[in-house]
């Protein structure tokens, strides 16, 4: 049996939560329900966020109501349009523990590390007493996992980030992070899907672009998805780059 | 049907609704910052409610009509003059090409709508013509609009055809001509500079202390100059969480969240929110109050008042009705 609540944001949305903090158990959940909610479109839904803990539905009240002569009636007279939304998920959510999630991807990521791509690679490494080819080692080594997409189009939260590299952010944050840098901070990787300003220690950048707005789906990973970093050099980035052109 | 910027604005976009569905992917929904005002101004025009309109802020543009147009200006009244005559608001005008509108500062309210009969012609992007300014994309080249940009409108359908010979009719040779009908008072949104703003509890309300509770009730919030599309910050008393070290796992919000973060003053995030945040949600403004929040200016003054959740919903469903109301009367005089 699935443990959740379901409570409204405002009377067009409702959230569901599956728990309180980051794990793999609570996201597995989040997961499960993300792919009952894309094969079992809910009358009224517009569209949901997962999130680490929590799934939102987005629905539009007026779907509830139905005509009649010139006034809008709920078509289900003892329950307004959040009760009725909140019946429904729950019941799908009770069957919860018999469904599987949708199968992640492995998405490989072209890093080229350090140097003008990776100018805080150095300061990672310091603070760590290890080499920069140690630092690139670890962090391409890992085993990592999408909890969410968020904070910008396309843009990860990554979970499973060595502790041996955590390394926290810069003391003052930069105006400027290029598009698809890859930094650390604290115990979070994650890409940079658009030019921001920033405060991650950057310690290379792909020349993928995690954002593709001409694409469906716009994001290259979604909620589920596996991630490797696989380091390149400076001419197969060249060569990535030109690819696009 | 064609509007050309002869003197930019302020900040001026083309918006529709928003653009839904992706936000899984981390795509904000943008779209216009009073909903209701935009879609009025599309009915006015016998558009279907949904399509790109232009949105002004703070202060207009002047515009060449280079066709002959059927617009409805709604929102902020920013003294909408055409050839130096003041444009009724609220209401369907037909313009003839050739025609300088100017709009100046607003000075109750700060944003204003321009839809046109068929809807402003723009690519759809993700299924919205919203402009995303920080990706470039969607709306007028996927930017704010320049000196020279000219908009379009999109072929318009049955009753803006209609609508717009018989207002062309009645101009008799004038420049502009709008209907002598017009929208009771007492449906439109009352703008204010202290304007009473509803709101349902938040999300995370428990975590705040009482103290802080009373005063989000019972005190005044300033908007601060630091407040755009995105979000409006207020200044007000600093609200305090009972455990100052709970942290909250980012999760969704919406048009409307008021979140807290930890230096004490709120945030009431607005179209170009980002999809999740990390603050914890004190109150949740309700659907039909949004106009009243973002058609405030910086130095304005909030206060909020609680409501229960199946208020905000009736107060959403009897907005609708207006809205078929208008839709109904548009059908009645011009189809």
């Amino acid at each position: 049996m699935t443990t959740f609540q379901i409570e409204p944001m405002g009377e067009q949305a409702v959230i569901i939560r599956f728990g309180t903090v980051i794990d793999r158990q609570t996201h597995e959940k989040v997961r499960k329900f993300s792919a009952w909610l894309d094969q079992h479109p809910v009358p009224g839904m517009i569209e949901y966020i997962p999130g680490f803990t929590t799934v939102t539905v987005f629905y539009d009240p007026v779907a509830f109501y139905v005509r009649q002569t010139s006034v809008l009636t709920l078509n289900e007279p003892s329950f307004s349009a959040y009760e009725r939304m909140r019946m429904v998920l729950g019941e799908a959510l009770a069957q919860l523990s018999d469904h599987l999630p949708a199968a992640g991807n492995t998405v490989e990521i072209p890093v080229l590390y350090g140097g003008e791509m990776g100018p805080d690679l150095a300061e990672v490494a310091a603070y760590h007493q290890m080499s920069e080819r140690e630092v690139i080692r670890i962090h391409s080594e890992g085993e990592y996992h999408v909890y969410m997409i968020g904070f910008a189009p396309g843009f990860p939260y990554i979970g499973g980030l060595s502790e041996t590299i955590a390394t926290p952010r810069k003391t003052s944050p930069r105006l400027k992070i290029p598009k698809g840098s890859v930094g650390i901070a604290g115990k979070q990787t994650g890409i940079y899907s658009l030019e921001t300003p920033g405060g991650w220690q950057i310690i290379g950048r792909t020349p993928i672009s995690l954002f593709r707005p001409d694409r469906n789906p716009p994001s290259i990973l979604k909620a589920g998805d596996r991630v490797r970093f696989v380091p390149i050099s400076a001419e197969e980035y060249q060569s990535y780059e030109e690819g696009k052109a | 049907m064609s509007l050309t910027v002869i003197r930019p604005g302020l900040f001026t976009t083309v918006q529709d609704r928003g653009r839904f569905g992706f936000q899984k992917h981390g795509v904000i929904v943008g779209g216009v910052m009073d909903p209701f005002a935009y879609k009025m101004a599309n009915l006015l025009v016998g558009n279907k409610g949904t399509e790109a309109a232009v949105e002004m802020t703070m202060k207009g543009d002047t515009w060449e009509v280079t066709e002959d147009t059927v617009l409805a200006i709604c929102g902020a009244d920013m003294e909408a003059a055409a050839d130096d005559k003041p444009l009724p608001l609220w209401k369907p005008v037909w313009v003839r090409a050739g025609t300088v509108i100017r709009f100046g500062v607003s000075k109750l309210g700060a944003r204003t709508y321009i839809a046109v009969a068929g809807g402003v012609q723009c690519p759809l992007v993700m299924n919205s013509r919203s402009t995303y300014a920080r990706a470039g994309i969607g709306g007028y080249e996927g930017r704010a609009l320049q000196k020279g940009d000219e908009l379009k409108a999109d072929e318009p359908g049955r009753q803006s055809k209609k609508l717009g010979e018989l207002l062309q009719k009645q101009a008799k040779g004038g420049a502009f001509y709008a209907p002598d009908w017009r929208i009771a008072a007492d449906h439109l949104p009352r703008y204010h500079g202290h304007p009473v703003v509803r709101v349902v509890k938040g999300n995370q309300s428990d975590w705040f202390t009482e103290e802080s509770r009373n005063a989000f009730f019972g005190q005044e919030f300033r908007v601060s100059p630091q407040s755009d599309r995105m979000g409006y910050r207020l200044e007000g008393p600093r609200l305090e969480k009972l455990d100052k070290s709970r942290e909250l796992v980012s999760e969704a919000v919406t048009f409307g969240t008021v979140q807290v973060p930890a230096e004490g003053n709120p945030i009431v995030l607005l179209a170009d929110r980002q999809t999740t945040g990390g603050y914890p949600k004190i109150a949740q403004i309700i659907s039909v109050d949004l106009p009243l929040i973002v058609q405030t200016k910086p130095g304005d003054v909030i206060r909020f008042r609680e409501v229960v959740h199946q208020e905000a919903e009736r107060l959403l469903l009897e907005r609708e009705q207006l809205f078929r109301q208008v839709r109904l009367g548009m059908k009645l005089k011009y189809e």
